[in-house]
């Protein structure tokens, strides 16, 4: 079982202040497994995000990743290990031209390592990476400094940042948030590609259709707390679910 | 008939953002150009220290310590870390070198080095634990460091306390006190530039505008802002360390305020973030002081007019200005 599992979290909680921003939650996911976040605004998911990849260091609980306990170690460190993630709002290198924005990653040890010690020519690297998650090769766009580029390529920006690091457990929170239609409609087979190649992933996001197209299994969560956990079509026809988005009658 | 400005980026600039290529002579001379001149000037200069006289060959061996320390100002903002007190790896520097060649007696050939490294290496010990603060929160812990050294060699008399430390070696010859500062200048301006457009520059620059990203992508960013620091402590250092031969004696004044806020304001005249900005508004500060003592007692106005003037009409800094200008064509064309 602990070896199927690539990241277990029992028990995790987070107060700010005297907000519960999580609540409890345990969830476990399996190596290779498309994992789903939803849940309302302010529920906890961006939270749960930071709580994992070491921003937010937990008041109780355990993160487990791969057999070893990573909670509260720096997020530098996380990363190392191989968990990758990408933010809600963007954080590109603004200063930076876009294929310079993945040399910094390319640059971490945990790179070499996988590289057998040699860092190589990053250069070609990264305009490779690009081009995986959709810049015109053969255009400027790799050239352009990150403050000119649309949000939408910021956002993937963001996605090839991650995979520069080869992660074993890639955290997509709200990646399409902001995207065109067509944005969404070109980002999403890169992500079922990615699963179909035994990535681990996590995807926080709003879009929910999309979302319950190539999530094998979601979780949803309100007030800092998991309320359903289950494959899409549950989490669909669950009330609770319902209840949550849509506000209980007894509420009103 | 209405007319108006029209700018034209000149070709080479036109055809990429930062990646040149070279297709001829004329085009290899026009990136030089910009770059070797100042290299001669600097170079030359003190060759002519017959014509133009002792006193300006001082103030062009103080103008280029200030650049050091002004260089040595960028480099720490280019990770992020906006500092306020430079002084404190000058007066590291300046202290570590009297005291070797003091009480020892080490010859100014072995106390510079050594002073150049310890006073980089003290800074960066005791800049560590506060490298976490972002902003302004570093820059006010950083403004309070040579303060605080200096009251501390003050009240317990160390290092000669008060009065400091003098009757230090000289310098062996003039040629050195010339030299040695335009060829350190030289050497931190491009090996600078160079650094920052190297990969690991990029990852400098990549904490300046986004730490959490860095974070992210498996580096640990409190160790480079330290090898930072060290890096930017030793431009620092060596100017401290140097100027303490020069003048024979080191002292509480090798932590005054004008080693902190003439490097800065330096940088801010001449362009952030670009080394050579911080290069060129430290030659066009020192000097401008220099030829304002005429002026007497109203020297501080017009300095201070002047500095605001350029800083109102040129906020981008002096050397974007004229890289801007260098790479543009600027013709009137009619409208209408």
């Amino acid at each position: 079982m602990e070896d199927r599992n690539i990241l277990v979290v029992e028990n995790l909680s987070k107060n700010f202040g005297g907000v519960a921003a999580i609540v409890k939650v345990s969830l476990h996911l399996k190596k290779g497994e498309l994992l789903g976040i939803i849940g309302p605004n302010g529920s906890g998911k961006t939270t749960l995000v930071n709580l994992l990849t070491g921003f937010v260091k937990p008041d109780s609980g355990k993160v487990v990743y791969q057999g070893k306990d990573i909670t509260g170690r720096s997020p530098y460190k996380i990363a190392e290990m191989g968990i990758a993630r990408t933010f809600q709002m963007v954080k590109p290198f603004y200063q930076l031209s876009a294929f310079k924005n993945l040399i910094i990653p390319l640059y971490s040890s945990r790179v070499k390592k996988l590289r057998g010690g040699k860092y190589g020519d990053r250069d070609d690297v990264a305009i490779d990476l690009l081009e995986d998650v959709g810049f015109e090769r053969d255009s400027f766009v790799p050239y352009k400094v990150a403050s000119s580029l649309p949000h939408g390529y910021l956002k993937r920006l963001e996605l090839a940042r991650c995979l520069a690091l080869r992660p074993d457990l890639l955290i997509l929170d709200e990646l399409f948030s902001g995207m065109s239609m067509s944005e969404v409609a070109s980002t999403l087979p890169i992500i079922e590609k990615l699963n179909g190649e035994g990535l681990s992933i996590i995807m926080v996001e709003h879009r929910l259709k999309e979302l319950f197209r190539i999530a094998h299994r979601v979780i949803a969560l309100n007030f800092g707390a998991k309320i359903a956990d289950g494959s899409p079509r549950e989490i669909m026809e669950s009330e609770a679910v319902k209840a949550a988005y849509l506000g209980s009658e007894e509420e009103d | 008939m209405k007319f108006r400005k029209e700018r034209l980026d000149r070709g080479i600039k036109a055809r990429c953002e930062d990646i040149f290529a070279l297709s001829s002579y004329r085009e290899i001379s026009y990136l030089m150009f910009p770059r070797v001149l100042p290299v001669i000037i600097l170079l030359i200069f003190p060759l002519l220290k017959g014509m133009i006289g002792l006193y300006w060959e001082k103030v062009l061996m103080i103008t280029c310590i200030i650049a050091l320390l002004s260089l040595s100002w960028d480099l720490m903002a280019s990770v992020g870390l906006i500092s306020l007190g430079q002084a404190l790896f000058f007066g590291a520097g300046a202290y570590i070198t009297g005291f070797l060649n003091y009480t020892f007696k080490l010859p100014p050939m072995v106390t510079i080095p050594l002073g150049t490294l310890g006073g980089a290496l003290f800074s960066t010990l005791l800049l560590l634990p506060v490298l976490r603060l972002r902003g302004v929160y570093f820059a006010i812990v950083t403004l309070t460091f040579p303060l605080l050294l200096s009251r501390f060699i003050e009240t317990t008399k160390i290092l000669g306390g008060t009065e400091g430390l003098s009757a230090l070696s000289p310098l062996p010859n003039i040629w050195v006190e010339l030299y040695v500062p335009v060829i350190a200048l030289l050497i931190c301006l491009f090996g600078f530039r160079r650094l920052i457009n190297e990969d690991y520059g990029l990852v400098f620059q990549g904490i300046r505008d986004n730490d959490r990203a860095v974070m992210s992508g498996a580096i640990n960013i409190y160790w480079y802002k330290t090898q930072a620091v060290f890096i930017a402590g030793v431009a620092g250092s060596f100017a401290g360390a140097f100027m303490t031969h020069y003048y024979q004696f080191v002292g509480m004044p090798a932590f005054a305020m004008d080693y902190s806020i003439l490097p800065l304001t330096a940088a801010v005249l001449g362009g952030v973030g670009t080394f050579a900005g911080p290069t060129i508004g430290a030659f066009i500060l020192v000097p401008l002081s220099e030829i304002l003592r005429e002026v007497g007692t109203l020297r501080v106005v017009f300095y201070s007019a002047i500095l605001i003037l350029c800083i109102v009409g040129l906020p981008e800094g002096i050397f974007h200005y004229i890289r801007r200008k260098y790479h543009q064509f600027e013709r009137m064309v009619e409208v209408g």
